[in-house]
């Protein structure tokens, strides 16, 4: 077991346990391995490494959506590689590449380069929120992007506090849906 | 939209993770199924009404043990299957064991018997309502299943599909054999087996539509 491994999974458990700031720090160091991964994926498939950072958004959305998968009992290297994986194929899917022109890889592929050369996706937030609906948007907005609490955004979007909740969860989940809709079109 | 962004979103007042929602979605959703599918085969259906004999009780005992046995060790799979990576450590030719044993018991009854019976003992009385009534009942349990399935993140949606069909498969078998009067191993064998195997065709087949995320 590699050092990284130990510290990414000490990362993950923390932020299982809802520390921000480990899940911050979770997601930047899985950013740059991610990008690094699909860079040289998409070049080696011969294809242009301008929609990588999409990918990585792609995938850290998945993380973060899908948290709840991950099994503490396993290491959490295999786990981001099977999503990462599971993205890139997805995407070339939609964007019809066939699936055989994926190499076959390894579990450590993913987590062995890094890429820091931050960068922008082509999805545009602001106009991807606007078609969420109104208590998802304003949920998010409130407790994601403003820093609200819960409790504040529930009075700011006449919600219960449950329901500001539920209102993140699934508009996360719908943001991501609209992304890949929008690799689709 | 920068990476940063949106990871300074993402990590934006985080709320904690239950950690065994995997685990009590996927079961929660196998006894709803269950519960659907027998409330179904018992209004639909109607329990058998011959069960005073020791020979009947031991046929249904039999039945409902080969249909749990499916369950039982396809839902161990599935819950393996429903996380990322999970297909990796999931070598499932365990599944098939309930399968090979009920076509072992069967080929030892028919084994044991005049070859003028094996007919009657193969094909049975009901043997059609049988071949439609498992996929049918089947389908409930099947919806409630991908729901839960969904709910997390498998990465082979092919073989997520396949234990999802399988599992409705057995639940929907183990609902009909309240029902069902056939009683004989090679019946079983035939038309249980092949129609849990139908179901998990169609879950595989489905799988790739279905789970998505």
């Amino acid at each position: 077991m590699t050092t990284d491994e130990i510290e990414l999974k000490a990362l993950m458990l923390a932020s299982l346990d809802g520390d921000a700031a480990s899940h911050r720090a979770l997601l930047e160091r899985l950013s740059r391995r991610l990008r690094a991964y699909y860079k040289g994926k998409l070049s080696g498939i011969g294809r242009g490494v301008s929609e990588a950072e999409d990918l990585v958004q792609d995938a850290l959305l998945a993380i973060h959506i899908k948290r709840h998968t991950y099994d503490p009992a396993e290491p959490l290297t295999p786990w981001v590689h099977a999503i990462a994986r599971y993205k890139l194929i997805d995407f070339l899917r939609r964007t019809r590449t066939s699936r055989s022109d994926v190499p076959i890889d390894e579990a450590d592929n993913v987590m062995t380069q890094d890429d820091s050369a931050g960068a922008e996706s082509k999805y545009d937030l602001k106009r991807l929120m606007q078609q969420l609906p109104k208590n998802m948007r304003c949920s998010i907005e409130a407790v994601k992007l403003d820093g609200q609490s819960v409790a504040e955004a529930a009075n700011r979007c006449g919600l219960s506090e449950s329901g500001v909740k539920v209102n993140i969860h699934r508009g996360l989940k719908a943001l991501a849906a609209l992304i890949a809709k929008e690799n689709t079109a | 939209m920068k990476t940063d962004d949106l990871i300074a979103m993402l990590s934006t007042n985080t709320e904690p993770v239950d950690r065994k929602l995997v685990i009590r979605t996927v079961c929660m959703a196998l006894v709803a199924g269950a519960l659907v599918a027998v409330g179904g085969a018992l209004v639909g259906l109607g329990l058998r009404t011959d069960l005073t004999t020791a020979r009947s009780l031991i046929f249904l005992v039999t039945k409902l043990a080969f249909a749990i046995a499916i369950v039982g060790v396809a839902a161990i799979y599935l819950t393996r299957l429903t996380r990322p990576g999970g297909e990796l450590r999931t070598p499932s030719m365990l599944a098939a064991i309930p399968f090979v044993v009920i076509a072992l018991l069967a080929g030892i009854s028919l084994g044991t018997a005049p070859s003028s019976h094996w007919d009657k003992m193969i094909v049975g009385d009901a043997w059609l309502e049988c071949l439609l009534s498992i996929p049918i009942i089947a389908i409930a349990p099947f919806a409630i299943i991908i729901w839960a399935v969904r709910q997390a993140a498998p990465t082979d949606l092919v073989r997520a599909g396949t234990f999802a069909g399988l599992i409705a498969g057995g639940v929907s078998a183990m609902a009909y054999a309240l029902h069902c009067t056939d009683d004989s191993l090679p019946f079983v064998a035939v038309w249980y087996g092949g129609t849990i195997v139908l179901c998990t065709l169609a879950g595989a087949a489905l799988g790739p539509r279905l789970l998505r995320w």
